[in-house]
């Protein structure tokens, strides 16, 4: 069965190692998916407050506010989603300390293995249930602990045998695992470590969750300056005579524009290396990716040469994402 | 502050203390970094030097003589399950050797086995081994080891405590876990203890009959029980019941681990980019050091762009190169030029991409200096490593990245 593409899905949890920007690109799918006339609605998941800088807004709290037309923005609060929880599921009165149950919820949820997950998972798969959005953007917890948080569900089943929670875990389930409705968008830099971590967590979403992998985003992929040929001309234009003629015209020594195009030629050549080891895991012969599945979609992100990290540099995302999705 | 000052180094920092903890947002080069302060120190200082690490890069490992990570297909924790019986490895000679260097002194290397420590100290700390295997075979106690994020921080300082106990080594250098937050790393001693303080853990392990009657806690019991089921609830307050045999010898290690993180002898060493995120997150956990009465030995900026590139009138000259394209390009491939024969058409071209690049360039390494300036006020920045764009895969190489570390920021660096 073919995947549905990106956008179609409903509930996408983007996530990828500490650092390779997977929250300026989940801001920025948000964007592109309000901009398609989506009902958007994206989530932060660890609450650092990265999310509210990409649109240059105020912090963003766990009830979702209305950032640009059609996109709304929140961040979870496990506490204050287990309150909104109790509070439909028990209609408890307030003054039965649905707070204090709640504190004491996040404290049995250190121990005990996707509880605090199954809330945080819980809120968003609701969100999607009762069509509040057309789609869910989750910037979500980093790619070594994503997998715990996607299996909450049957680490719940296994552990907890009645009550609410237990209830709950089957409508949730559905959700996760249809393909139609729920995907994971991989973000990951051309690194060593960063691409280590993408075939990892590819293999165990495969194994250990019921949810399929929407695609992958390689983030911060660096231009390609020059092909064969301009490579040749640009080693002769590093000798001397060259130089001289190049200094001549420049008022100054050319070498450091030159030094920083070598600069630039290394570190794409080491980075495609990376890329080339990313392409090749997921497509060999026993690599994570089942036999029958078709290889996830690889968008292609640019590194961006920007003077500061904010809505510009989000909006150049969602254009990047965009041209990447439509290809 | 000044950065005349010798002490201004990361080597005179290494050089007086015992402990340095490297820590920094995810994703900078931590790992890379920490192995670089300890191949250094063995080699230029001497005595017994051990970097602890979590999840060095499979090429990192292999420079440090440590067993591999796992086969990126399989989880991670069978790496480190693998990783459990081999403690602290010594780094060969010849490993030295083939970096061409002769150490003054020894270099160890550890891989922080989560699982193992927390074994070992439930063993330690247990009333008695009945007790402890209890605790050792219970499933939700499986998951706190195995899976509760902040355990990893815990008992990476944990094991540090143990290891500067043993007292067999001269610098301990640790390398922290990815946390979610760098913050995390500094909290957790104390969560631990707040841990078993906790009102709700006596909710939890009250007797079950006797529940009912405290009448304040009567809903508390009725919801968890709706919400989570009686016979979970059992399992848990169980669990904790036996949990809290150990919560004495818990508590009072906690609260040497955090003295001994906040001793003179211990520096902490923030790793950064000069990316904004990193930057932020960097920032804040230097702004928490002093509450908690930690030490900031300084600050290690990685993968920074060479600062030739700021350098006045370089934009002016690729600026012009852009303008001037057609006309250099033509002298170039002229008759009697350097270039001749050469398509000037495609000349032009290179001459275009060299002008942009370094326009592009110019923007990300001014953003990094505004970034640097920023952090100098707040801060001292002892060493900046430029991006290398190679890995570093051998011991060559850490010992490479590890000059930079090492050497003081000559003045125009630090501008």
């Amino acid at each position: 069965m073919a995947e549905p593409p990106v956008l179609e899905r409903k509930l996408l949890f983007v996530t990828g190692k500490g650092g390779v920007g997977k929250t300026t690109i989940s801001a920025g799918l948000a964007l592109l998916a309000a901009a398609k006339g989506k009902r958007t609605l994206v989530c932060e998941l660890d609450a650092k407050g990265d999310l509210a800088s990409c649109f240059e807004t105020a912090p963003t709290r766990f009830q979702e506010r209305e950032v640009l037309p059609g996109l709304w923005a929140m961040s979870m609060d496990s506490e204050a989603s287990l309150r909104q929880y109790l509070s439909l599921q028990l209609r408890l009165p307030r003054a039965a300390g649905v707070g204090a149950v709640a504190r004491m919820f996040d404290f049995v949820a250190s121990a005990a293995p996707g509880v605090r997950e199954i809330v945080t998972v819980g809120k968003l798969c609701w969100e999607v249930r009762e069509r509040h959005y057309d789609i869910v953007v989750v910037d979500a917890v980093a790619s070594g602990h994503i997998v715990g948080q996607l299996a909450a569900p049957q680490a719940i089943n296994r552990l907890v045998q009645v009550g609410l929670v237990r209830q709950q875990t089957d409508w949730m389930l559905d959700i996760l695992s249809d393909p139609a409705i729920t995907g994971v968008l991989a973000v990951a830099t051309p690194e060593e470590m960063p691409v280590a971590e993408t075939i990892e967590l590819v293999g165990r979403l495969a194994s250990e969750t019921t949810v399929s992998l929407a695609g992958i985003v390689v983030n911060r992929v660096l231009p390609e300056l020059f092909v064969t040929r301009e490579e040749q001309a640009f080693d002769a234009l590093g000798e001397p005579a060259a130089v001289d003629i190049l200094a001549d015209a420049l008022g100054g020594r050319p070498e450091p524009l030159l030094d920083a195009a070598r600069l630039m030629v290394r570190a794409r050549r080491s980075r495609a290396a990376h890329l080339e080891r990313l392409r090749e895991a997921l497509g060999g012969a026993g690599g994570p990716v089942p036999p029958g599945v078709g290889l996830p979609p690889l968008l292609y992100v640019p590194y961006l040469f920007l003077r500061s990290h904010g809505l510009r540099a989000t909006r150049q995302v969602e254009a990047a994402l965009a041209a990447e999705l439509e290809s | 502050m000044s950065v005349a000052n010798s002490q201004t180094s990361i080597e005179a920092l290494v050089a007086a203390r015992e402990i340095v903890v490297v820590c920094g947002p995810g994703g900078v080069g931590k790992t890379t970094v920490a192995a670089a302060i300890a191949a250094m120190a063995a080699v230029h200082l001497g005595g017994r030097v051990l970097v602890v690490t979590v999840d060095p890069a499979r090429r990192l490992a292999q420079a440090l003589g440590l067993p591999e990570r796992g086969r990126e297909e399989r989880g991670r924790e069978k790496a480190r399950a693998r990783a459990g019986g081999t403690g602290a490895q010594q780094v060969a000679a010849n490993a030295f050797a083939r970096a061409g260097v002769v150490p003054r002194g020894e270099l160890w290397a550890e891989m922080l086995d989560t699982k193992r420590s927390w074994d070992r100290l439930v063993s330690r700390h247990a009333p008695d081994p009945a007790t402890a295997r209890r605790i050792l075979d219970n499933p939700l106690y499986q998951n706190i080891s195995g899976r509760f994020v902040q355990s990893h921080d815990y008992m990476a300082v944990e094991r540090l405590y143990e290891l500067h106990a043993e007292g067999d080594y001269d610098l301990i250098v640790v390398d922290t876990p990815p946390t979610r937050n760098a913050i995390d790393f500094l909290l957790a001693p104390e969560r631990m203890a707040d841990f078993f303080s906790s009102r709700l853990l006596r909710l939890l392990t009250v007797p079950y009959r006797s529940r009912f009657a405290d009448v304040a806690a009567r809903p508390f019991y009725y919801v968890a029980d709706r919400v989570l089921g009686s016979q979970f609830l059992q399992d848990i307050a169980e669990f904790f019941i036996l949990f809290q045999t150990l919560s004495e010898g818990f508590v009072t290690r906690a609260a040497q681990v955090e003295r001994l993180l906040a001793d003179r002898r211990t520096a902490f060493i923030v790793v950064s980019t000069l990316e904004a995120v990193p930057i932020r997150e960097a920032g804040a956990f230097m702004r928490l050091l002093p509450a908690k009465h930690l030490h900031l030995g300084g600050v290690v900026l990685n993968r920074v762009l060479p600062a030739y590139l700021t350098e006045g009138g370089l934009a002016e000259r690729a600026e012009k190169l852009l303008a001037l394209g057609p006309a250099v390009a033509a002298e170039l491939c002229g008759p009697g030029g350097p270039m001749a024969g050469w398509d000037p058409v495609l000349v032009e071209r290179v001459l275009e991409e060299v002008g942009t690049n370094f326009a592009n360039i110019g923007v990300v390494a001014r953003r990094e200096a505004a970034q640097r300036a920023e952090l100098k006020r707040a801060s001292e920045v002892v060493a900046s490593i430029p991006d290398l764009a190679e890995d570093v895969h051998d011991l060559a190489g850490v010992l490479g990245l590890g000059h930079y570390v090492w050497s003081p920021l000559t003045p125009d660096q630090i501008a």
